[in-house]
């Protein structure tokens, strides 16, 4: 049982967008090819945040903590 | 933003199987534009607007002579490229008599069609469905026309939660909608990615019974959508424990691809194509007859659904209000592709004859 190669991979794209569901929680997180990362729990807002790149993507691409954003609820971690 | 409504033009659209066009005339709607399809004698698919450039008759009530479609009404006669190269009772042919001819493409087993601007048709932007004729998978596959916009089936399509409800007893187990996904969204190349990793599910019957696995199993569903048009959803299935290995082969699972070409064909009503490729019991035609009848049985719940949704939707005030949830999250990111593909596509006005045609 083979698949056929190469469909699956991922193209070099430069502008990929993910949203991760919180293991957990019901929370999404929206990370910007630019590194911003931030959680939402409406998918709606998430979409807004993300496409609006880059405005209100200020945290440095690779940092473990995003900001609190107006949305975002307190978590527990 | 609603679910889309209006087409998305300069774009490649499946507008059949293969197998449908023959020798035979067949009329198909794509976007709004009637079509007429057939094969030359030599074997390639054309396609003309459907209506005689004269008096409007439809060329698909007409008849072929040699690579020529002869008008049925008064004998106007088109070549493949859409001229006219008679008309009835004068040898002077107007200038203006001409059909439509549009830019096809028979590949994966389908026949693309571009509907848009002729000179942006490039085949290299169509995306692939290897599996469907490829020798190393089985395939079954059908279309049902679904009397909805392409925006229902396109939200139906991204977000497999419904499975759990909608399907249950077919392809839906509760484990469906309780996996969180992963979504990704390709903005250069125009393809959006949702995944849902099941590690310990129950087998529904459409996989009991196709790979003969009696257990609980791994589920894969990793969804490729390439809007507006191709939909592919790589489907893994495997007893519980068993993964693939490092080195990326997969011995241990049943693959299914399962492939959905969705096209408008006008802003309320859909051609639902669909098929089903596997890479186990591939010579096994009681599998084949399994998979054929149950995802059809699936395709017609979701037709019934996505008909009366419709209905419901039609009825109400504009403006009505949505509500959205994480399970959602695919689909609205495949409307807001699908908007700016509206977006890039106007000015492409659909294929009129000339307006001025006249008999002479």
């Amino acid at each position: 049982m083979t698949a056929v190669a190469g469909l699956r991979d991922r193209t070099d794209s430069e502008t990929v967008f993910t949203v991760e569901w919180v293991p957990g929680t019901d929370l999404l997180l929206g990370i910007c090819h630019c590194g911003a990362r931030r959680r939402f729990e409406d998918p709606v807002e998430l979409w807004d945040w993300l496409l609006r790149h880059p405005e209100g993507h200020v945290n440095p691409p690779g940092s473990a903590e995003p900001p609190p954003p107006v949305h975002e609820p307190a978590l527990s971690r | 933003m609603g679910f889309p409504v209006k087409f998305a033009r300069n774009r490649w659209y499946v507008a059949a199987y293969g197998n449908e066009i023959t020798r035979k005339l067949l009329p198909r709607t794509i976007l709004g534009e009637a079509l007429v399809f057939y094969r030359t004698q030599a074997g390639q698919v054309i396609a003309l607007s459907d209506h005689c450039v004269h008096r409007r008759f439809p060329l698909s009530e007409s008849h072929l002579d040699g690579d020529n479609v002869v008008c049925g009404y008064h004998g106007f006669t088109y070549d493949p490229s859409g001229t006219c190269v008679a008309v009835p009772g004068q040898r002077r042919i107007p200038r203006t008599a001409r059909v439509p001819a549009y830019p096809v493409v028979e590949q994966d087993s389908f026949v693309w069609v571009w509907i848009g601007d002729k000179d942006k048709a490039d085949p290299a932007d169509i995306p692939r469905a290897p599996w469907l004729d490829h020798p190393e998978w089985t395939s079954v596959y059908g279309m049902e026309p679904l009397n909805a916009p392409y925006g229902l089936l396109v939200d139906n399509l991204l977000d497999l939660s419904h499975e759990t409800y909608l399907h249950g007893g077919y392809i839906g187990t509760p484990e469906v909608a309780d996996t969180p996904i992963r979504t990704e969204v390709d903005d250069e190349q125009q393809i959006i990615y949702v995944s849902r990793h099941m590690d310990d599910a129950a087998c529904p019957p459409f996989y009991a019974k196709s790979t003969g696995i009696t257990g609980r199993i791994v589920r894969w569903q990793d969804i490729e959508y390439h809007p507006p048009c191709l939909y592919l959803l790589h489907s893994r299935v495997a007893p519980v424990g068993v993964l693939p290995d490092a080195d990326g082969s997969d011995p241990g699972g049943f693959h299914v691809e399962v492939v959905y070409a969705i096209t408008p064909e006008t802003e309320n009503s859909t051609h639902d194509f669909w098929a089903v490729a596997r890479d186990f019991a591939r010579d096994d035609e009681g599998v084949s007859d399994f998979l054929r009848e149950s995802n059809r049985t699936v395709v017609l719940q979701d037709v019934v659904a996505l008909n009366k949704l419709a209905e419901v939707l039609a009825a109400e005030r504009d403006g009505y209000q949505e509500l959205s949830i994480n399970i959602d999250t695919g689909g609205l990111a495949a409307r807001r592709l699908i908007a700016a593909q509206i977006a890039a596509g106007e000015g492409a006005e659909p294929a009129r004859a000339p307006s001025t045609a006249a008999t002479g």
